[in-house]
């Protein structure tokens, strides 16, 4: 069969080196956007050839020998969750370039911008795909490089400050998870291909050992899906660097945190998982409420909706510790959501940033009566995220809180008070940009979406409806992965609680 | 007509979506698109009684798709088609239209009126999915869908702040009573394991009662919330701030009587909860007069209005609370209320357009032989309120006042008190509003000229005035209405009250008498200072709505502001400040982090790659030294 898989890698790479070494001479965004549909249709193409029947099993799978010494493999295949992250990654990265269109007057800085972007879409899938543990920690790690210079060359003043903070965080997760995953290798049964995440499933593993290597992975992916108090890196870059990097990294990447917790943390240190349960589920809860109540706190935009994602996170990871079987469906489905609400958000809050310079809620007012477009595109996302239903994060959050209920309680009923507080952040936004009256000089010649912005977003406006009144549509293939993930958990509490 | 009940949701859905995305050319003719979407859902509505009404079985669950498939938590987008529910149907759908009518002229003039009509017919989708649900969770929906549509129609005039925050107090309000719906689904989940009405109704019998009480008070937050029932009743009176048709359809007529509808929906869940049903009856009884207090102090014609539409829905939720032998009164009153509360607040938009949106009551006065259809059909609305024979809510109020009664101990003469007091407190304050708007002298502003409205705002009036003329006696002849709804409330033979019957009507009729003739002496036959003059403290308490602001400024506002500043200031300064200390405390990170600022990004290249040798070193080393851990 064609390697889906393999080809959805390598193709933006291809694209970011064929962009740069066009070198600004032709048209490099029209090049840029053009590999990231022909990206985009092959993982569509995939898509289909995906059997939605058994989405609980990895996929289109390839496995090559790639460093046989230290039993390291080329092994990709996709869950259901791992695809529907993709078509995530493949359906927002046109749409970046598409909305960046006009940041770059000078083709060279555009091209090495474009560049980096397709690169970057290079590891968003293979992170997602790997069935390989060494593999999946070289594009955890390696995703990074093109990331940390997204933030430190193309962005605000602080941007440097923002780089390095971002990759310090990051670069202190992964080591510490290095450890961890050359200590698990240990454990399993070596050989070629010791680093298969099949070789390394089920082991029996020391208590303590256990315990340590899953503390290792958890903060690694506390960091990436930022969770309170792990978060302060994401506020800096969101107000720092450009709002196409910040959607990618938010949308996409964080996600990669979630995803880890879900289908390595849980399936590979089960035991460890279950003792550390209570007190994830408390930090969930407090990032939940610490995020919402940061986000009311913002004037920066920016700012705003970064701490509003770490309060989504902080679902999330509920979701994904209670052991539930709804609320872990609820948080792989909060995945996509989130990536379509948050996605629409930093957009729309980047046409804002193209118009006036500036996304401090002080500089703006009254724009409704301007921009009446905008305006309406900008409350749909801001509804998204306070998790509207007929949006696609409503279902999900309900999923999540009503199916945790029953094992955290004292949790959900904390949780769900972060609904008025979104409401807070998001009106109060809304309120201080778009309503008041009409406003004079500079500001009431703001010009109205564009056709392009608006082709940048509609899609994932749609997407949020249509997932709103049809999340079957993802939930299908995301019941079983998330099934298989808590499935190991759940035994071994159960084996527990008999004992 | 059964078959295509999901069409009353469809078209006015469907019609919002056209103006909200059809641009200026549907400026001409939008808000007629917007009129027949609505008459679609009055006509399927009266087509879906008819339907209803020749079969024995009148419960009628319609699948339309599945929603949230597979799983656990399995929910369908269904219809649940009952005489309460088309109960509804036909008060959205008839009230929805006349509104949408007398909305064309009202809205004359405004440059937005397309988008106006979008969420007019947004909200009516919204409301008819809320009550024609199947689920709770697909009652949610609708639930919060009539939250925006309310949302988007307060702050409708947005460019005056005041009228934005009022529209943001609205939605966050809500959203509280909404954590309390949310918090139920958990309940509803976890302990009856389904969230649709036919599986909780089902499992609620065996359930303990500490679930049921649990779930049926989260079930009376959800209500207080959308029915501004205490203590979440603040944003109804600011949500005046939108346009006069809105506070007629969905701060008075619909929306907010939806907690009435949660309540008696969810009759099986109270059935075992008396707790919690006693509840309801208290909050009910409590606000009916916080209500009418509050009315008595206001001059603005249409905060009147709305303290007035809160101490009905109290009496509604009184009603509500004394079980299924109030159930059915309740919404006769929903029903009757809804008619003539329209009716008066079409009223009050027609003497507002008719004086140049004035709505200081202390700046009407003589408008009786000015405006005389307004005068006749606010008049027929107002007698209605009052419960004067014949009209309707004679037959509805007085109704729930004779039901408050039954019972033992203290409890009938503690809500029956509290009901018979407010019936005269409601004489008390709308006949203050009719005779200060239609009475006594002129106090115009200068330049003012009152004339009536035009057909299209005055023949909805008109219907909706012989609605609250008629609509009460026609519904008591012979128990129509209350047998009507057996089929959800259950037939039920009550006890006697504690006070006989007629002792209780009298005493009714006297208190009404008695506020009337009060009224008539101060704000007919008195002279009316043209501003308020200095009170006593009482009344500067009603004035300012019981100081329920500064309550819930004290209590969430300021304590909220001071924990936000707290932790952004803490969020930068201690959890950043932490992380940068330590970056920069550690010596060789420290350098890193100067040299990277001072730009030498190459630097980081090479430690990437020293970075990835370092891995794969490690990882060969583990290879040999394997079991080193």
């Amino acid at each position: 069969m064609f390697p889906y898989l393999t080809a959805l890698v390598v193709l933006p790479t291809l694209g970011a080196i064929l962009v740069k070494a066009l070198g600004g001479r032709s048209r490099v965004r029209e090049v840029a956007i053009g590999v990231a549909l022909v990206e985009a249709a092959v993982a569509i193409a995939m898509a289909i050839q995906f059997n939605p029947d058994r989405a609980g099993i990895p996929q289109l799978r390839e496995t090559h020998s790639w460093i046989p010494q230290i039993g390291a493999s080329w092994a990709l295949g996709v869950t259901g969750l791992g695809l529907v992250l993709v078509l995530l990654a493949v359906v927002l990265t046109p749409l970046v370039i598409l909305a960046a269109w006009k940041e770059d007057t000078d083709p060279v800085r555009a091209g090495n911008y474009l560049a980096l972007i397709l690169f970057l879409e290079s590891f968003m899938v293979g992170v997602f795909a790997a069935q390989d543990l060494f593999l999946f920690y070289i594009l955890f790690e390696a995703m990074l490089i093109p990331l940390y210079f997204l933030i430190g060359l193309f962005g605000g003043e602080q941007r440097r400050y923002a780089a390095v903070k971002f990759l310090l965080y990051s670069l202190v997760g992964g080591l510490v998870m290095l450890v961890a995953v050359v200590a698990l290798y240990a454990a399993g049964p070596g050989g070629e291909q010791g680093f298969l995440l099949d070789n390394l499933t089920g082991l029996s593993l020391d208590q303590n050992a256990e315990r340590l290597m899953f503390l290792a992975f958890f903060v690694a992916f506390a960091i990436k899906a930022p969770m309170v108090p792990l978060h302060t890196w994401l506020p800096t870059v969101a107000q720092t660097a450009r709002v196409g990097t910040t959607t990618l990294l938010v949308s996409v990447l964080d996600k990669v945190g979630t995803f880890g917790m879900l289908t390595l943390c849980l399936p590979l240190f089960p035991h460890a998982s279950d003792w550390a349960a209570p007190v994830i589920i408390v930090l969930a809860v407090v990032s939940v409420i610490y995020g919402a109540l940061l986000a009311i706190g913002q004037e920066d935009l920016l700012r705003l909706v970064a701490y509003a994602s770490i309060s989504h996170f902080g679902l999330m990871v509920l979701g994904i510790f209670v052991f539930r079987q709804t609320a872990a469906e609820g948080a792989a489905l909060y995945m996509l959501a989130h990536g379509l609400s948050t996605g629409a958000f930093f957009l729309v809050v980047g046409f804002l940033a193209a118009r006036r310079g500036s996304v401090s809620v002080k500089d703006f007012g009254g724009l409704q009566r301007v921009t009446p477009v905008l305006a309406g595109f900008f409350l749909v996302a801001g509804l998204s995220a306070l998790a509207l239903p007929g949006l696609a994060p409503f279902v999900p959050e309900i999923m999540v809180l009503v199916g945790s209920f029953d094992g955290a309680r004292a949790a959900v009923v904390v949780a769900a008070a972060g609904a008025v507080l979104a409401a807070l952040y998001i009106l109060l936004a809304y309120q201080k940009v778009f309503t008041g009256p009409r406003p004079e000089g500079e500001a009431a010649a703001i010009p109205d979406l564009s056709w392009r912005e608006k082709i940048a977003v509609g899609p994932l406006i749609a997407l949020l409806l249509v997932l709103g009144f049809l999340p079957g549509l993802a939930l299908d293939v995301l019941r079983e992965p998330a099934e298989a993930a808590i499935a190991p958990v759940v035994e071994v509490a159960n084996v527990e609680v008999s004992e | 007509m059964l078959s295509v009940t999901w069409l009353a949701i469809a078209a006015p859905l469907g019609s919002a979506a056209v103006l909200l995305l059809g641009g200026r050319r549907l400026d001409r003719w939008g808000h007629w698109l917007a009129v027949a979407a609505s008459t679609t859902s009055a006509v399927v509505g009266v087509g879906v009684m008819a339907d209803l009404l020749s079969r024995s079985d009148r419960a009628v669950q319609q699948h339309l798709f599945d929603w949230i498939p597979g799983g656990e938590l399995e929910v369908s987008a269904g219809l649940l088609v009952d005489p309460l529910s088309v109960s509804f149907l036909l008060l959205v759908g008839v009230v929805g239209t006349l509104i949408h009518v007398y909305s064309v002229a009202y809205m004359e003039g405004d440059p937005r009126r397309r988008t106006f009509f979008a969420y007019l017919n947004l909200f009516v989708a919204a409301m008819l999915l809320l009550v024609l649900a199947d689920s709770y969770l697909l009652l949610f929906v609708g639930w919060e869908g009539v939250g925006l549509a309310s949302y988007l129609l307060i702050g409708f005039w947005n460019q005056n702040p005041p009228f934005a925050s009022a529209a943001n107090k609205a939605f966050v309000v809500n959203r509280i009573g909404d954590v309390g719906l949310v918090l139920a689904l958990g309940l509803m989940f976890a302990h009856l394991g389904s969230v649709d009405f036919a599986g909780v109704f089902a499992s609620a019998p065996t359930a303990s009662e500490g679930v049921l009480t649990a779930i049926g008070l989260m079930l009376l937050l959800a209500a207080c919330g959308k029915s501004a029932q205490f203590p979440l009743q603040s944003w109804l009176g600011d949500a005046m701030a939108g346009p006069t048709p809105v506070s007629a359809l969905i701060h008075a007529a619909t929306m907010v009587t939806a907690g009435v509808y949660l309540i008696v929906r969810s009759g099986p869940v109270y059935a075992g909860a008396p707790t919690a049903l006693l509840l309801v009856a208290i909050v009910g009884a409590i606000t009916l007069l916080f209500g009418a207090v509050v009315g008595m102090a206001k001059d603005d014609i249409k905060r009147v209005l709305a303290a007035s539409t809160i101490s009905q829905i109290g009496y509604m939720m009184l009603a509500a609370g004394l079980g299924p032998v109030g159930f059915a009164f309740a919404i006769f009153h929903l029903i009757t209320h809804g008619f003539f509360k329209a009716g008066l607040f079409l009223g009050a938009g027609s003497v507002m357009h008719g004086m140049g949106d004035q709505v200081d009551m202390r700046r009407f006065g003589g408008l009786a032989t000015l405006m005389k259809v307004t005068w006749v059909t606010m008049g027929l609305g107002w007698l209605a309120i009052l419960g004067v024979p014949p009209f309707s809510g004679f037959w509805s109020k007085d109704r729930i006042i004779e039901v408050a009664f039954i019972g033992e101990g203290m409890k009938p003469w503690l809500l029956g008190g509290a009901a018979l007091l407010g019936a005269g407190l409601t004489a008390y304050y709308m006949s203050r509003l009719f005779f200060m708007t239609f009475h006594g002298k002129g106090r115009w502003t200068e330049g003012q000229h009152p004339h009536e409205a035009s057909a299209l705002m005055t023949v909805p009036m008109i219907i909706l005035a012989v609605g609250s003329a008629a609509l009460g006696l026609i519904f008591a002849i012979g128990d129509s209405f209350v047998t009507w709804l057996e089929p959800v409330t259950g037939h039920v033979t009550h006890e006697d009250p504690v006070l006989a019957v007629p002792v209780i009507m009298t005493l009714t009729l006297v208190l009404v008498a008695l506020g009337i003739g009060l009224a008539y002496r101060q704000y007919a036959l008195l002279p009316v200072p043209e501003t308020a003059p200095v009170a006593s403290l009482a009344v500067q308490a009603a004035r300012k709505d019981l100081y329920q602001d500064s309550v819930n400024s004290v209590l969430l506002e300021y304590p909220g502001q001071t924990l936000t500043r707290t932790l952004v200031f803490a969020d930068a300064k201690v959890v950043d400040g932490a992380v940068n200390a330590v970056a920069a405390g550690t010596v060789g990170l420290g350098g890193l982090v100067r040299r990277l600022q001072a730009g030498r990004v190459r630097s980081y290249a090479a430690m990437m790659l020293v970075g990835v040798v370092v891995v794969l070193g490690i990882v060969i080393l583990a290879i040999n030294g394997k079991g080193w851990f």
